[in-house]
């Protein structure tokens, strides 16, 4: 890729999804718009190069986007002549004449939410979610998406067309949810986010420990609905919670790409300027007195990062708010956080007392973060027999090859 | 736009019940119906004989097969359908989520296909 390729690349990226909000309100129909955003994008890769990227490129490629949809709407008439494209094409050709050119265009705030909850939309799949929202609000390519899920290029390619389709079909509405649907409804949206983020942060297959793209792709997003609904504190706890995680980034990786554990990173790889950011954003939430899961879990993150070495952590305070995030997201993932900071904030052995508990209810069995919280409590209290056949029950449940690594190095050293 | 409502609930469950739980049911059902009535959005309500009075029919080679009882032995039935028609999915959700079966059984929510959409019918 040339630096002009990549130039427009990144255009199109942070201008692709509200153009596209746009033109899914003004043509009303999904697939219509992003055929004519293609042709939009093709064109400006054409025409770029020679006359220079335009100064409002969203209002260019919306612009031509209109006029492109014009033209796939005349030629349907000719082939198809259906009532529905008629009556499309009747109403567009009107607004071309009468409207002020659309050059004036700028994002509008409520096209990119009725996008986000339509891509988000509890009808569909989490996974029809995902890709969704990446391809439409992102302006991801399928390749793209594809390699960051590890799934193939037509199994994504079909799974775009198929919740398109869905939305079209079964009449998924392209609006903002009312004042008593907002909460659930924006909770999938958040969840949608939070995964992209974790895939990129987590990388659960593959070889490399963070997929750099996925996390910049969720903050990116998680930065302009935290913009788009500035009275709601979950989204803003959310970004929050991204940003405070990923000022680690550059200190959870070895030099060979191996994971490095929190009390072990080196803290002035921290990123300064990101923590103080998070901190800050976390502040505003809880002011807004509506505390939620993510604002918690921030909220956590804020502790660890206010810890200027490891033994300095405020452990007590993370168990408190484990319990507080307990009320909210009852799940065994969460009992596991809070046992560790117990073990941390009291000691080993009530901490592994807590993880037996959770033991008996085997919801964790197959979770490899489970298996390693144990092995590392008996490892502490010097049990280091158990500890061994902890650390080779979490191996088989390790998918990253960098986790695996670690295992691998820890019970080289507990022998 | 037009959705059919098909409502699945255990068919045993409901011969469990006491009569006075089943004339609860019913009073339920009658006060929806007659609630979904008065919006204007109800197209029709069919509730259904249970499924031991069902017969399936396939005609293979010609020839008329039929065998006594649904087409496919599941966990819940299909027990009765509404058709409503309304703005979007949503709000067809909505109804759907207070049919008093949607408390215990489930609700599929099917878009009703607009055939006018369909270009080589004649």
């Amino acid at each position: 890729m040339t630096e002009a390729d990549r130039a427009l690349d990144r255009i199109f990226r942070t201008e692709s999804g509200a153009v596209l909000a746009t033109l899914i309100r003004v043509l009303g129909d999904f697939e219509l718009a992003e055929d004519a955003l293609q042709d939009a994008l093709t064109a400006a890769v054409e025409a770029w190069p020679d006359s220079g990227v335009p100064d409002a490129p969203g209002a260019w490629l919306t612009t031509i986007a209109r006029r492109k949809a014009l033209d796939r709407l005349r030629h349907q008439k000719i082939v198809q002549a259906k009532s529905g494209t008629v009556a499309l094409l009747t109403r567009l050709e009107h607004e071309a004449q009468t409207e002020p050119d659309a050059l004036g265009w700028s994002p509008v705030p409520d096209d990119q939410l009725r996008l986000i909850f339509t891509c988000c939309h509890p009808a569909l799949s989490g996974e029809a979610q995902v890709a969704l929202t990446l391809r439409t609000l992102g302006g991801l390519s399928i390749g793209e998406i594809a390699r960051a899920f590890l799934a193939s290029e037509a199994a994504i390619a079909q799974r775009l067309a198929r919740a398109k389709q869905k939305i079209r079909r079964a009449g998924i509405p392209y609006e903002i949810p009312d004042r008593h649907s907002l909460g659930p409804r924006l909770d999938a949206v958040l969840s949608v986010l939070y995964l992209v983020f974790n895939e990129g942060y987590w990388a659960t297959g593959g070889r490399e420990l963070v997929r750099g793209d996925l996390v910049a792709d969720a903050l990116r997003l998680a930065r302009s609905l935290a913009a788009l609904l500035p009275d709601e504190p979950e989204p803003l706890g959310l970004l929050a919670l991204m940003i405070l995680h990923d000022s680690r980034r550059e200190a959870r990786t070895g030099d060979e790409g191996e994971l490095i554990l929190l009390e072990d990173q080196d803290r002035s790889r921290w990123k300064r300027d990101a923590i103080a950011e998070g901190l800050g954003l976390v502040e505003v939430a809880l002011r807004m007195k509506r505390p939620g899961s993510y604002q918690i879990q921030a909220a956590i993150a804020a502790v660890h990062a206010e810890a200027t070495a490891a033994t300095e952590t405020d452990w007590p305070q993370i168990a408190l708010l484990y319990d507080e995030l307990l009320r909210y997201e009852p799940t065994p993932v969460i009992e596991l956080n809070r046992a560790v900071a117990v073990s941390f904030a009291s000691n080993a052995d009530l901490g592994l007392r807590l993880l037996e508990r959770i033991e008996r209810t085997g919801a964790l069995e197959n979770y490899a973060p489970f298996h390693l919280a144990r092995a590392d409590m008996l490892r502490r209290l010097d049990r280091r027999g158990e500890a061994r056949e902890a650390y080779e029950r979490a191996l088989p449940f390790a998918d990253n090859e960098q986790v695996r690594r670690f295992i691998e190095l820890r019970l080289r050293g507990a022998t | 736009m037009k959705y059919v409502l098909l409502i699945y609930a255990a068919e045993k469950n409901w011969a469990n019940l006491s009569k006075e739980e089943q004339g609860r049911i019913y009073n339920d059902y009658w006060a929806y119906t007659e609630e979904l009535k008065k919006s204007g959005k109800m197209q029709a309500c069919e509730p259904l004989q249970p499924t031991f009075t069902a017969t399936t029919v396939r005609v293979r080679n010609g020839k008329m097969l039929s065998t006594d009882g649904p087409f496919a032995e599941t966990k819940e039935q299909l027990g009765g359908i509404y058709v409503v028609d309304v703005k979007d999915l949503n709000e067809a959700m909505e109804w759907a989520a207070r049919i008093p079966d949607a408390f215990t059984g489930s609700i599929e929510i099917r878009p009703v296909m607009d055939v006018s959409s369909i270009d080589n019918i004649k």
